[in-house]
């Protein structure tokens, strides 16, 4: 019984993150061509200036909003500087955010060493949280918690405000959303910081389940993308709930059978693309 | 002109083991594999207009398949290489079957997690890969009686796979196939309503290009006598997509002089400093910025103006 709860927690939480990870992955995929390569980079990133950060701030969720806050900076700064180069080639964009992520990768080796370094959780979430005579890890369960935050606000800002109006506008048809007067070329910057920003928070807030050590960003990048593709791109529902289908499988496969859960991770993702190649929520190009 | 381009050529090629010394003649045997690796990947990236970034799927497995058949069952070298070749073959007919679900980046995305896959799995499924610590205790083949294990007779039977590779694909990309190829790279649509199959015609270079990055995995894993997860990295596939690029696809002789320029790199900077992978992503951002077509067509380009400025 034991198992089978903090399993299914573990996968919840691996759902959240994974969640931060790929929904600002979906967004830049959905506006702006882009299959963002550093998205694994930057959220490797992310756990490493957040270890920097609790150096000096002994807070993790304060490390979480201004690590995010850098990492979307440099996001925006890689938007401006180089994407921005490549307007229209996106084969171009994507090999660029590929070497992107070898440098962000090697740099991060030669600043914090190959050791990986653990991250603590905050003292006031270290007690399990006993509920019936079974213990559930509250940190887990907080990051389950701030993934569904985030996951509300974010559908709040896409639908109900209007700049994710005009994000969704531009999702759906670009030279349209062009042609009606909306600054598309601003919403890029935008959602390409957000989608940093998340990925960086993302690392720091999965630091103490996964804690920061070099190959995360390779580990991430593939169950960012298998997401993508299983929810559909530029879909938020479906990196909600691709994300939550990915941590669950992942994890019990990793559990039940540890050899073999990088192949078990495959299935769901043949199966939707066996039926359903644009994914569960993605829509008809 | 051409013709004597082409002697002095195989000249060169022929005659290098005599004057190189043993860092050189290994220095060409990994070219020649990268050569084949990326020439494979050129045919889906620049015939075919289909950006793989998995490429090294069909490197590793063979390699793998290869080894693991020749350690585990004891097979002679003779059988592993078709069986590890049949085996990277049929995969890529799987492989193919849903990555060509999607074309473009739905494609690149596929392609990169089936490979990731296979990388995961050759890192953890440590009873059958060995895991971290690779395949080792691998041998070269004598095929004919001939002993590979000196650097000079590999470098001829490198330099012969490469001939026949290369010869073969040239064939392939040159036939009324390769045309066709193009065409469905070009004008998708309009080869459809052509009547042309225009998925089957994927499918099929896709399987082919399968082929020969299995045979690059064959002369790789030989070469090393050893096999890493790495070789199934996505900094390996990369590797050979940089090749394609820096070279230019769609071009026969890009790849070629792209992935020397990858292999050289790589060897005379690492040993000078530790940051391959750092180089290698500031490289791939330059390309990409600044030399889009790659080298050949550049040159060419450079070529043609300078022919028309000087007459005669």
């Amino acid at each position: 019984m034991q198992f089978w709860i903090i399993q299914t927690l573990n996968s919840l939480a691996l759902g959240g993150l994974l969640f931060l990870l790929s929904s600002g992955f979906s967004l830049i995929f959905g506006l702006m061509r882009i299959a963002n390569l550093t998205h694994g980079a930057l959220f490797m990133l992310g756990a490493y200036v957040g270890v920097s950060i609790l150096k000096f701030v002994p807070n993790l969720w304060l490390a979480a909003v201004l690590g995010g806050l850098v990492i979307a900076a440099f996001g925006a700064l890689i938007e401006r500087l180089i994407l921005r180069k490549l307007a229209g080639n996106s084969l171009g964009q994507v090999l660029v955010t590929l070497g992107i992520a070898f440098i962000l990768a090697d740099f991060c080796l030669m600043v914090w060493g190959g050791d990986p370094i653990p991250v603590q959780t905050p003292e006031s979430l270290r007690q399990p949280l006993v509920v019936g005579g079974v213990a559930f890890p509250t940190y887990r369960l907080v990051v389950l918690v701030i993934a569904i935050v985030t996951a509300f606000a974010l559908y709040l800002l896409m639908e109900r405000t209007r700049l994710g109006a005009m994000i969704r506008a531009g999702v759906d048809d670009m030279q349209m959303a062009r042609a009606v007067g909306i600054p598309v070329s601003k919403l890029f910057t935008i959602v390409f910081c957000l989608g940093a920003g998340l990925a960086g928070a993302g690392g720091i807030i999965g630091g103490p389940i996964l804690s920061a050590y070099p190959g995360l960003d390779a580990d991430m990048l593939p169950l960012a993308l298998i997401v993508v593709i299983l929810g559909g791109v530029g879909s938020l529902v479906g990196a909600f709930i691709g994300s939550f289908i990915v941590g669950i499988v992942y994890t019990f496969g990793t559990a039940l059978f540890p050899d073999l859960a990088y192949v078990i991770l495959f299935l769901p993702m043949i199966f939707v693309i066996a039926f359903r190649p644009r994914g569960l929520f993605g829509r008809q190009q | 002109m051409k013709r004597v381009a082409w002697v002095v050529l195989v000249a060169a090629l022929t005659g290098f083991p005599l004057a190189g010394g043993n860092f050189y003649i290994n220095l060409a045997s990994q070219i020649f594999i990268a050569v084949i690796f990326a020439a494979s990947l050129n045919l889906l990236v620049g015939y075919g207009g289909l950006p793989s970034l998995g490429h090294a799927a069909y490197l590793g497995m063979t390699a793998y398949l290869s080894g693991w058949l020749y350690l585990k069952l004891g097979l002679a070298h003779s059988l592993t290489a078709p069986l590890a070749l049949a085996g990277t073959t049929l995969m890529a007919g799987i492989f193919g079957l849903f990555a060509l679900r999607a074309t473009g980046l739905g494609f690149l995305m596929i392609t990169l997690a089936l490979s990731q896959v296979l990388w995961g799995t050759a890192y953890r499924w440590a009873s059958v890969t060995n895991g971290d610590n690779g395949l080792s205790g691998l041998t070269r083949p004598a095929p004919f009686g001939i002993s590979l294990d000196g650097p000079v007779a590999f470098y001829y039977f490198a330099l012969i796979v490469t001939v026949v590779s290369m010869w073969m694909m040239a064939r392939f990309v040159g036939s009324p196939f390769g045309a066709a190829l193009r065409g469905t790279r070009d004008q998708a649509r309009r080869m459809s309503a052509l009547g042309h199959n225009v998925w089957l015609i994927r499918w099929v270079t896709f399987i082919y290009a399968g082929f020969w990055g299995g045979v690059a995995g064959l002369l790789y894993v030989y070469y090393h006598k050893y096999i890493h997860p790495t070789s199934l990295s996505l900094t390996s596939s990369a590797e050979g997509l940089l090749g394609v690029i820096a070279g230019g696809s769609g071009t026969l002789a890009g790849p070629v002089i792209g992935a020397a320029i990858i292999v050289i790199l790589k060897n005379y900077v690492s040993a000078y400093i530790e940051r391959w992978n750092m180089l290698l992503g500031f490289v791939f951002v330059a390309i990409v910025l600044f030399m889009p077509d790659g080298l050949v067509p550049g040159m060419r380009r450079l070529w043609a103006r300078w022919k028309a400025r000087s007459p005669g």
